[in-house]
Parts: C-alpha cells; structure tokens; sequence
C-alpha cells in the first residue's frame, strides 16, 4: 500500500506539537531534547577525546566550547538536560500507573483524568526549572 | 368536510418567549477528494453553505451531498456519537463530524479530511480493518470457562466498585479517533494503538475475566504497549471520555508489577 494510500502522518505529524495540548507539548519536547543530549554526548566524547592528540589540540578544542555561541550551546544543554530529567520522572511515575487517576463513571464535557492537573503541574515545574536553570547557567557562562 | 374547533384557551398568546432566531451564515467547507480507482491524487473541493449555530459538521457534509455533489464518499450511520462510523480530521483535529458543531471551531473556514493513520478508500471514508483486526486480538470478551450459564448456576456478581473498574473503557465506539491522533500510530504501522490497548485493559480489569496473563502476553511485545510514550493525545480526542492513556498506563503497571 502507498503512503498516500496508507495516510500515516509519518514524522511530520509525530512531531507536530500543536493540536492536542499540554501533554503532547510535553511529548515534543522530551523526544526533542532527548535527541539534543544525545547529540550532545557524541559531541562531548569527540572533545574529550582530543585530548589523545596532546594539550594543544585540547586547548584548541576547548578555545571553542569559550565563546558566546560555545556558551550558548552549554545553555542550552543544561535546559535540555533538566526538563528531561524532570518531565522523565513524571512519566516513568505515570506509566508504572501511578497519578493518573482513577477509573469511573465519565462525565460530559469528558474531561480526562489522565490529562489532570498534578500532570501539567509536573510538565510546568520541569519547564520553570529547565528556565531557572539555564538562566542561572547563563549568569555563571556570561558573567565576568 | 369536518373541521376542528380549537379551543379558546389554547387560541390565547402564549407567554413563552419565541425561541431566539440564529441568523444564518455561509462558511466556506471544504473537503477532501480522493478517489484512487480514478487518480491517486487528493484535492480539495470548497462549497460555500449556509449553516445555523446548530449545524453540526456531517450535517453540512450532508447539505452539499443533497444539493452541491452527490459524489461526496462519507460514512455516517447514527448521527449521535454512537455508533463510531463518521470519525474524520476536522480543521486538522480529530472528531466525530455528527458531534461537532460548526459553531465551536469559530471559524468560516472549516476543512475536512479522512482520518490519519487509516488507509483511505475514498474521500472521506476510511478502512477500519486493522482497528478491528487488532481489537479481536486483544480478545474482546470474557475469557472464563465457567461463564457458561447453566441449570442451578447463578450470574456472576459484580460491586459496583468491580463495575467502576472498567466501565469506562467500555464506552468505546470504536471510531478510531485515538488511533488517528496517536504519535506513535503515525509512523509505527505495526503499533497495536490506544484503542486496542484500551479494550485489551477493559477485560484484564474486570473481575469475572480470567485471561489477563494471555492478554498480558500479546500485549507485551516490541510494537504493544512498551511503544506508548503517554503523549496524551489519544485521550485529548475521545468523544466518549474512554481515556485510552489512563488505561495504558495502568495496564502497564500490570507488566511492571505495580499492579496485581
């Protein structure tokens, strides 16, 4: 069968964050910045390990991580790496079935109770701690 | 000929306010083509209809079949959110057409389009086949060799707490709106989806079954639950409350012994 014919929404629909609210925001995000700390970690062994071809290469090496962009990169990595942890323990807590709520009679306008508020609490803690994090980040990088 | 005299009374004013009046307004629909025995290229077609603040999606769909294009392919059977069959992608959401109000997307511009996720087999109607085909799978009643009812044997009895316990997840229709809207279904053909995964913790759940380690089994396998990253979506679209998630994830604490 054809994709057209199969209508998969494939990776562009996966990743779409928009349409069905805070959780599939939260859904992007981690699939994003998980991604971003892997790519991250391949980056981070590639510069340890110049430190096989002698100092200066290292030093070389570490001239680069030094500037704004560098820094920025740092950033970005400490939000990344905090949203992730943060959001990571939400969801390993709920897909053992636990904060999800209970089962019972569904009541029009259906909300579900899955999709409660201590779950966008969680999604929103980890987000303001990634912010607090990197701007504290950013103050230790930018500063003098 | 006999006439009917109507009574004084009953020709007396009445003192109930006349329901108030929606004005009528055109919106622009537009909707999806795709006939694959003819080319297998989609297109949009825009009909301009008028639609009171009552009119529902399917009913505006029904407008421009009557009167515009009786070539329109669409699946529609109850008209009330029962029977499952008019599920299709709603101004890029989602929703069943007979539920949905024109009036609520507060839009001029409304778009539909067959659902994702479910092969097309023309224009708006959609092929259920592996929904189904993977809803028996999960085998969708009670496994007990002593259900059968016999002479001097008595119904199983239920609390209403057991009830509570699967109740709703057993309101599903079946219109295939979770699967459509589901991150996973999107690029995972082989994905059970929140629906059958839904249904397979409907029966584990229910205290007269006894088939939970073969459900357990089918459902614990590399594209079963274990793919299901709790994006939420499938319970953000449920026209019934059935909460798919919830159901996942509880099932899931089954599996990793959480839950008995």
């Amino acid at each position: 069968m054809t994709e057209q014919f199969s209508n998969r929404e494939g990776i562009k629909g996966m990743i779409n964050p928009t349409r069905y609210g805070l959780h599939r925001v939260a859904y992007w995000m981690q699939r994003l910045s998980g991604l971003g700390l892997l790519a991250y970690l391949i980056g981070h062994i590639y510069e340890t390990s110049t430190i096989l071809n002698g100092k200066a290469a290292w030093n070389n090496m570490l001239s680069l991580t030094e500037t704004p962009g560098g820094h920025m990169v740092l950033v970005l990595v400490i939000g990344m790496c905090v949203f992730h942890t943060g959001n990571g323990i939400r969801l390993m807590i709920s897909e053992g079935g636990k904060g999800v709520g209970k089962p019972g009679q569904p009541e029009y306008p259906y909300r579900a109770s899955s999709l409660n508020s201590k779950q966008r609490l969680c999604i929103w803690v980890s987000i303001a701690l990634a912010a607090l994090a990197m701007m504290y980040g950013a103050g230790v990088l930018f500063g003098d | 000929m006999a006439t009917v005299e109507v009574p004084q009374e009953k020709k007396a004013e009445s003192t109930i306010p006349a329901p108030t009046q929606s004005t009528p307004k055109t919106i622009t629909l537009r909707i999806s083509r795709f006939n694959p025995s003819e080319n297998a290229e989609t297109k949009f077609e825009e009909f301009k209809i008028p639609v009171q603040k009552w009119t529902t999606v399917l009913e505006a769909i029904l407008y421009v079949k009557q009167n515009l294009d009786h070539s329109i392919a669409v699946r529609y059977s109850c008209r009330q959110a029962s029977c499952g069959s008019c599920g299709m992608k709603i101004n890029g959401k989602p929703r069943l057409a007979c539920y949905t109000k024109i009036s609520e997307l507060e839009s001029n511009v409304v778009t539909v389009e067959p659902m994702n996720n479910f092969p097309i087999i023309r224009d708006l109607a959609v092929d259920f086949k592996q929904l189904f085909s993977t809803h028996k799978k999960m085998k969708p009643f009670i496994v007990n060799e002593e259900s059968e009812v016999l002479p001097g044997t008595k119904e199983f009895v239920q609390t209403p707490q057991d009830l509570e316990k699967f109740l709703q997840f057993s309101y599903c229709i079946k219109c295939g709106l979770c699967n459509s809207a589901c991150p996973t279904m999107a690029t995972d053909k082989s994905f059970v989806g929140p629906q059958g995964l839904a249904q397979a913790y409907r029966y584990t759940v229910d205290n007269r079954d006894q088939g939970k380690k073969e459900r357990l089994k089918i459902v614990d396998q590399s594209h079963g639950i274990w793919r299901c990253h709790f994006a939420g979506s499938c319970s953000n679209v449920c026209p019934k409350g059935v909460d798919p998630a919830m159901a996942i994830q509880l099932l899931r604490g089954y599996l990793l012994g959480f839950r008995t």
